[in-house]
């Protein structure tokens, strides 16, 4: 029995260092296709964790939630999303605005970040994810640090998403899984929000024939 | 069963009004529907006032003093404001900034948000409070970019972007909230994430995760009250999405997000033993007072204006709350029901000046009272009430705050004092030529309902001079819950 969990515990910590490469590569990925892809990839390797931590706890709930992670974050958002890009046909990313080696020396300074403040609190999990804390902050953090330096609407929203997914692989690593309700409440939430944004993509290509932000900061300070 | 209501009638609203669709009774059902809420709201003041704290639903809901009263004022304001919408609205529609088809989009998303917000004070539970502000949020970015103007989705966008980046981080408090109850109160039941049950135990908590916890969840839900520096969404949205929208986002929403911070912050003081997490609302408060004073100088639209002003508000009250104590709980208790009525109405007067000149810019505004005594009076009176001249009921509130930090921490009240004189020569120097002098002004096509400002000030005016003992009763009882 020790010998399984330790095996699973790896196989965890396995899946976390997925994540968190997969954060990397979206940083650097221009062609928000492709970005959509690995989003979907993130997603994928979030099913496969939450699968592991509810066949290791059996608990039911979590293969609930875990099915729920297989649908929305493999199938649904990453379907909505291909298709507003191609209808939108914004397949390029312009330009970063810091580029990509900085931005990598930044997310890695982030991960040290995220491990030094996880540090204290992953030796009180009971779970077999202890280890896991301090990647999901760390996958919060590259998702946030994307949508800093990344221009197009598209791309943030995805950024957005991707820190989702960090979060939600923080409910399940630190915890397993926030009650039923509350991750039907996040999920419906986070649909409701990618479809009013997918509307308003298109409000904002009709009055700036663009979807580049850097039409969007005319609003200041005078 | 009054819970229900007052969270089932909102949302039935919702679905009627989406149903209902361009009918010329859609306002007027959007308000009668306001207004069975503020009965429903009316009734369950009066049981909790009777009976004490309910628990309901499997303990999945919970009122106390503290939740009631912002409750009461919600459905208060929400009221008002539908009735102020009505001419409003219309006003707007003739001018043709909305069309028929946006209305309806317009009330029904209203009623949703006030659906919300009603979740939000509501609940028992710290994960479903997560999931009702999120939705508080999405169901406003569509009211706030409904004139579909460049500037409007400009601030939709950061709206949604801002509020949803800071809320992904409250949920990541509340995750680690959870991974510290769980410890205590048995995983994968329902009751690790109900506050009462936190409450309880939270002596016994983990304070090295709650106090992790609670710089997530007051950065996250701080985002939304318009702490600094995480306000720049809150002057954007509020100029450019329609005036009703503005007034229920300062007069509500704000108050709406400062109760989820005080509510955590309940748990995570009772947790840690120190005053770190007094410390971090008043420093971001101190902070919002400041920056929002000084921002006020350099503003050029009315809306924007008073965004600014709202920002200055909520982070007097922050900081009345992290002074903590029963005197500053009370006063901030009594700010919030003050600066919500008061801000409510000024936006109220505020958008029917900018529709009777055709413009926000306050420098083509002018001589407001030559076009409608009501418009320019309650102008004035609005400026005067949240400028904290005595009497009215905000200078009570501001004395208080500013007496108590004087007594228990002298350092602040520099920073207070500098903060409310540079506001006050920044928005009296603004309204008074808004007001008096000549005008090009054209009166407006339907006639304002403009009863809701004067009842607004009057209420704001008599808890000035005089808080009925019941009333008092009720925030001394909330105060010392948050302690």
């Amino acid at each position: 029995m020790a010998h399984t969990s330790h095996l699973l515990a790896q196989l965890l910590d396995l899946f976390a260092a997925g994540l968190l490469l997969l954060s990397f590569a979206m940083l650097s990925e221009r062609r928000t296709q492709r970005l959509v892809t690995l989003f979907a990839w993130q997603g994928a390797v979030l099913f496969a964790s939450t699968l592991l931590v509810a066949y290791s706890a059996a608990l039911r709930e979590v293969y609930y939630s875990a099915a729920l992670t297989l649908i929305l974050k493999v199938i649904v958002l990453p379907w909505i999303l291909h298709r507003l890009i191609r209808r939108l046909g914004a397949e390029w990313d312009s330009e970063l605005l810091v580029n990509v080696p900085v931005t990598m020396l930044l997310g890695l300074g982030l991960v040290i970040f995220a491990f030094g403040l996880a540090q204290p609190i992953s030796t009180l999990a009971a779970t077999i994810t202890r280890n896991t804390l301090g990647i999901a902050l760390a996958v919060i953090l590259l998702a946030f640090l994307m949508m800093i330096t990344r221009r197009k609407a598209v791309t943030q929203v995805i950024g957005f998403l991707a820190m989702e997914n960090g979060l939600f692989f923080a409910a399940t690593s630190a915890t397993y899984g926030m009650p039923m309700v509350i991750e039907l409440g996040i999920a419906l939430d986070v649909l409701v929000g990618v479809l009013i944004l997918g509307v308003f993509f298109f409000q904002i290509r009709e009055q700036f024939d663009s979807l580049d932000l850097h039409h969007l900061e005319t609003l200041k300070e005078d | 069963m009054e819970i229900m209501l007052v969270l089932g009638l909102p949302f039935l609203g919702s679905l009627l009004l989406a149903l209902v669709g361009a009918r010329r009774f859609a306002a007027e059902l959007n308000v009668g529907m306001s207004l069975a809420t503020l009965v429903a709201s009316a009734f369950l003041v009066v049981r909790v006032i009777k009976h004490g704290p309910i628990l309901a639903v499997h303990e999945q809901f919970f009122v106390d003093s503290f939740n009631v009263f912002l409750v009461a004022l919600t459905a208060f304001v929400g009221f008002t404001t539908a009735v102020f919408s009505r001419p409003y609205m219309r006003i707007e529609e003739h001018h043709g900034r909305v069309t028929s088809r946006r209305l309806r989009l317009y009330h029904s998303m209203y009623q949703l948000f006030m659906a919300a917000m009603f979740l939000a004070l509501l609940t028992n539970n710290m994960g479903l409070l997560w999931v009702a502000m999120e939705a508080a949020t999405l169901s406003t970015v569509l009211l706030v970019s409904l004139y579909r103007t460049r500037a409007s989705l400009e601030a939709a966008w950061k709206y949604f972007i801002l509020c949803g980046v800071g809320i992904a981080q409250a949920l990541f408090g509340t995750i680690l909230l959870y991974f510290a109850a769980e410890q205590h109160l048995g995983q994968k039941g329902m009751t690790a994430l109900l506050w009462t049950h936190l409450n309880a135990v939270k002596g016994q908590l983990e304070p090295r995760v709650l106090g992790l916890a609670f710089v997530f969840l007051l950065v996250g839900y701080g985002t939304k009250v318009g702490l600094a520096p995480l306000h720049n969404w809150l002057p954007d949205a509020h100029a450019e999405g329609p005036t009703p929208v503005s007034a229920v986002l300062s007069g509500l929403l704000l108050n709406v997000a400062l109760y989820a911070v005080v509510r955590c912050k309940v748990l995570v003081a009772g947790s840690i033993g120190t005053s770190l997490p007094n410390h971090m609302l008043m420093a971001f408060g101190l902070l919002s007072a400041v920056l929002g004073a000084f921002f006020l100088w350099r503003q050029k639209d009315i809306k924007r204006l008073f965004g600014y002003s709202s920002i200055e508000h909520m982070g007097i009250i922050t900081f009345a709350f992290g002074v903590g104590g029963p005197v500053a709980n009370f006063a901030a208790l009594l700010h919030m029901t003050v600066h919500s009525l008061t801000k409510s109405s000024i936006f109220f007067t505020a958008g029917h000046a900018s529709q009777a000149a055709g413009t926000q810019r306050m420098d083509d505004i002018r001589g407001m009272l030559s076009i409608s005594p009501t418009i320019g009076w309650g102008l004035v009176l609005g400026s005067l009430a949240i400028l904290g001249m005595p009497p009215f009921g905000v200078f009570a509130s501001e004395f208080l705050v500013l007496t108590t930090a004087m007594r228990n921490d002298p350092w602040a009240t520099p920073f207070l004092l500098v903060a409310l004189g540079v506001a006050f020569a920044a928005i009296f120097s603004r309204v008074q030529p808004m007001v008096f002098g000549e005008t090009s002004a054209r009166p407006l096509p339907h006639s304002p309902a403009l009863v809701p400002v004067f009842v607004h000030l009057a209420i704001v005016l008599v808890l000035g001079l005089y808080i009925p003992p019941a009333l008092a009763e009720w925030y001394r009882a909330a105060a010392q819950l948050i302690g």
